[in-house]
């Protein structure tokens, strides 16, 4: 059963071959944009080719097109793409179909939103490869089992008759690589499958991935805008930019000496950063102070308990988690969202009252929030105009002009062309509407801005930016930030404190020098061993550390 | 054929043409009918001729002159009766996903409680005791038909109440008016523009049946639902002339529909993800 029906060595080696592929916009209101131009690329048996790049770059349109599919209004309109020598474009519709499934698999960013709540597991992992007639139901199980065991699933004989919502969200993304190896396709399309998981978890599945696809010698296109991640799976590694290659080659050869310039900034960002901290802000008296706070959702246990911290004039404090610790509550709790249910906040030594309503709106002012996702965080129907107007206009009651006026002043000190002003925020890029998040915040003039993951929804040279930005308005206002995030490696470079959250509480917390040094909180130690460097080894390392760790 | 940028399908276009032209003749029926609506003009149901396109009705007046005054009553009730009740639907319905907690209950269960007695015999019920006046018709219409506007938006403005921006807009200290206004109505144009046509014609067919029944528009008043039931005998003596008004009602609502799903299909569109 296992064994392939032909020897890989009597078929051609190239699997897959991309010939000048160019896919176009094409709408009723004519062309679009060119998403991806001039592309070509051999993917041998077995192999894995890396695909890295910003948002917008191509990836997964790329992803897509090896399968034969296109987003809608997208299409093919050049080049040639050969599976296993046929042309997937002059295919029929059927046959295009029968290809996907058995011979090519795909595994989405989130395996939340592609898995049906309403069937099991198991019945979703084995549902390709029964219709396609490829297995019978009872091989197909068997199967599926064996892949659970592979890909390190707790209680693999029964984990398949859970629903969706009853695994975590690391389980489900292996069993949707279960999914897409069942059929033993020939290639396996992995689309930033562990993006959407907290770092710790990442490393199980990146682990569990790079198994399945040894073991079974399935070639894969892994696509990723983490170069530290695809450097732990790829043999090659193409970069791309604006839908073009930008450079191709071998990944130790892209990692230690890339060609191209963009390819070095990438690299360069991930291996030096740069260090933003000075040193701790002087002792002036706190702005926020948080004394002992508890929240909880209405008949829920507390989602944290007994959290303080103090944030000083000039103050970056830091608050890092996986997701479940509580750092977004505890923003919730600070701007009154969610009423707390023990302790106080004190602003400049005032009580806030617990609710959003019973504060002044002189109040509200002084703490400004600041989005993760900056395309749900700005209304798509405003202009740039009414969006950081509003502020300015709501709190400090100014004429229109007067408005505009310092409307334009901020998108100056955002670094953004004046003439957007008049543009929809929808019509902005992720970036851009960022800083715009940032204009909005800084327009209500506050002391504190509640940073909630600002940079994870942005590519890497993009949140970089932002960063940037965001200190050098610290330097010229003053201004504090309290800055939820998971990712270390920002922390270690903005944060002058740091707060480190498991389960609702906060386990560590202090000077960033002292708490990123040893001796380690063992939470501390985790989170850190676990953020991906640049080196191809670095995961083999981490593996071991952490069976050693186990072991003890 | 463009409308705002975007291409028109040719369903579409059948559908503006058919709505454009109902609209017109509603606008200048004294212009365009070549006799008055409620005048007798001849023997009743005179056959078609030259000067009567149509023929005449059961009182002898001019066919073809009802049915165009028709189009401005049946229309311009429908307009004013569907645009009222989704004012209501849609102020009390933001206004119930924004405020959540006891305004929430208060307006969800009283719209229960409107919703679980039949439309039609509620209208029936209200219309005997206060009259059949035009005004008293439009307001209790419209005030029971905003109880499906309501469950409508209050869904769509669920959706999006917990979204960041509107969020961010109550950390600002907005107040409701505002959010619902600027924040909220906004971003739910496409699923309410989708059901105003549908309310519109539903509306439509709701007034033709009050009339038909004998409760809407009063003579001699034409408007189309009452003239299929004053002409609904006629049917087993072999004459067409029902046909004329209910074909009315059938062309307009299709034309609506026809526009309505040109413009989902517009604003459905995904704007792609690109990456």
């Amino acid at each position: 059963m296992n064994a392939p029906a032909t020897d890989p060595q009597l078929k051609d080696p190239i699997v897959l071959d991309v010939r000048a592929m160019r896919i176009q916009v094409r709408t009723d209101r004519g062309d679009g944009p060119v998403l991806v131009d001039d592309v070509s690329l051999q993917l041998k048996r077995g192999e894995v080719i890396g695909l890295i790049g910003e948002s917008g770059a191509g990836k997964s349109t790329i992803g897509l097109a090896s399968m034969g599919y296109t987003r809608r209004d997208c299409f093919i309109v050049g080049g040639e793409i050969l599976f296993d020598g046929a042309d997937v474009r002059k295919m029929s519709a059927d046959e295009r179909r029968r290809l996907r499934g058995p011979r090519i698999s795909y595994i989405a960013q989130s395996a939340a939103a592609s898995f049906n709540p309403a069937m099991t597991l198991m019945d979703q992992v084995c549902e390709a490869a029964i219709r396609h007639g490829v297995l019978t139901p009872e091989a197909a199980r068997a199967e599926a089992v064996s892949l659970f065991r592979q890909l390190d699933l707790p209680d693999p004989e029964h984990i398949g008759e859970r629903y969706p919502h009853q695994v975590s969200g690391g389980q489900l993304q292996r069993a949707m690589a279960a999914m897409a190896m069942v059929a033993r396709p020939d290639i396996v399309v992995f689309d930033e499958p562990t993006t959407a998981l907290d770092v710790t978890t990442q490393v199980e599945c990146l682990a569990a991935f790079r198994k399945l696809v040894r073991e079974h010698g399935a070639a894969a296109l892994y696509i990723t805008h983490d170069l530290a991640v695809v450097a732990q799976i790829a043999d090659r590694i193409m970069v791309l930019r604006r839908g073009k290659m930008v450079e191709f080659g071998d990944s130790r050869q892209i990692l230690q000496d890339p060609k191209e310039e963009y390819t070095r900034r990438l690299v360069s960002e991930r291996v030096a950063g740069h260090a933003f901290v000075d040193s701790s802000a002087a002792a002036s008296p706190p702005i926020l102070s948080i004394e002992n706070v508890s929240a909880n959702y209405p008949g829920k246990p507390n989602v944290i308990s007994n959290v303080s911290m103090e944030v000083r004039k000039g103050d970056t404090v830091a608050v890092v988690g996986e997701s479940g610790s509580g750092k977004s509550t505890l923003a919730r709790v600070v701007t009154g969202l969610l009423p707390r249910s023990e302790g106080d906040v004190k602003f400049n030594g005032v009580s806030l009252p617990p609710r959003l309503a019973q504060r002044q709106r002189d109040m509200l002012r002084r703490v400004q929030m600041i989005y993760q996702m900056p395309d749900v965080a700005l209304n798509p129907q405003h202009t740039l105009l009414e969006t950081i107007g509003r502020p300015v206009e709501f709190y400090f009651g100014r004429s229109k002009a007067e408005v505009r006026e310092r409307v334009l002043e901020l998108l100056r000190q955002m670094e953004l062309p004046e003439a957007f002003i008049s543009r929809k925020t929808s019509e902005l890029s992720g970036g851009q509407k960022q800083r715009v998040s940032i204009a909005r915040a800084l327009a209500a003039e506050p002391e504190l801005i509640i940073c909630d993951e600002v940079t994870s929804a942005l590519d890497q040279l993009v949140g970089e930016e932002i960063l940037r930005l965001l200190k050098k308005l610290q330097d010229d206002l003053g201004v504090a930030y309290l800055f939820i995030t998971h990712d270390l490696s920002t922390v270690k470079r903005i944060a002058n404190k740091v707060a480190v959250m498991l389960k609702g509480k906060v386990v560590a917390y202090g000077p960033t020098q002292e708490i990123f040094a040893p001796p380690y909180h063992p939470y501390t130690e985790l989170l850190l061993s676990a953020v991906p460097e640049m080196r191809p080894e670095w995961l083999d390392e981490a593996l071991a550390r952490r069976n050693a760790r186990a072991v003890v | 054929m463009r409308l705002f940028g975007y291409k028109l399908t040719w369903l579409a276009q059948i559908g503006l043409l058919i709505v454009a032209l109902n609209v017109f003749v509603a606008l200048f029926a004294p212009w365009i009918a070549p006799f008055d609506q409620a005048t007798p003009v001849g023997e009743p149901w005179a056959d078609p001729d030259w000067r009567h396109w149509l023929g005449l009705d059961n009182l002898g007046r001019d066919l073809l002159s009802r049915l165009i005054y028709g189009a401005r009553l049946t229309i311009g009730l429908a307009l004013v009766i569907t645009a009222l009740s989704f004012a209501i639907g849609i102020v009390t319905g933001f206004l119930a996903a924004v405020a959540g907690g006891w305004v929430d209950q208060a307006l969800s269960r009283l719209v229960d409680l409107l919703l679980s007695m039949p439309t039609l015999i509620f209208a029936f019920v209200v219309l005997s005791v206060l009259g059949t006046a035009i005004p008293v018709l439009i307001v209790t219409i419209a005030v029971l038909d905003s109880t499906k506007v309501f469950r409508l938006a209050r869904s769509v403005a669920m959706g999006l109440v917990n979204l960041e921006f509107v969020e961010a807009a109550r950390l600002r200290g907005e107040g409701w008016w505002w959010i619902i206004t600027r924040e909220i109505l906004p971003n739910s144009i496409p699923p309410l523009t989708a059901e105003f046509g549908l309310r519109f014609c539903f509306t439509f067919l709701f007034v033709a049946s009050l009339s038909f029944l004998g409760l809407g528009v009063q003579p001699p008043d034409a408007d189309w639902g009452s003239m299929v039931r004053d002409y609904r005998d006629m049917i087993d003596y072999g004459s067409i002339a029902p046909i004329y008004p209910a074909g009315a009602i059938a062309l307009l609502t299709i034309g609506v529909n026809f526009v309505v799903d040109w413009m989902l299909s517009v604003h459905s569109r995904g704007q792609g993800e690109g990456a």
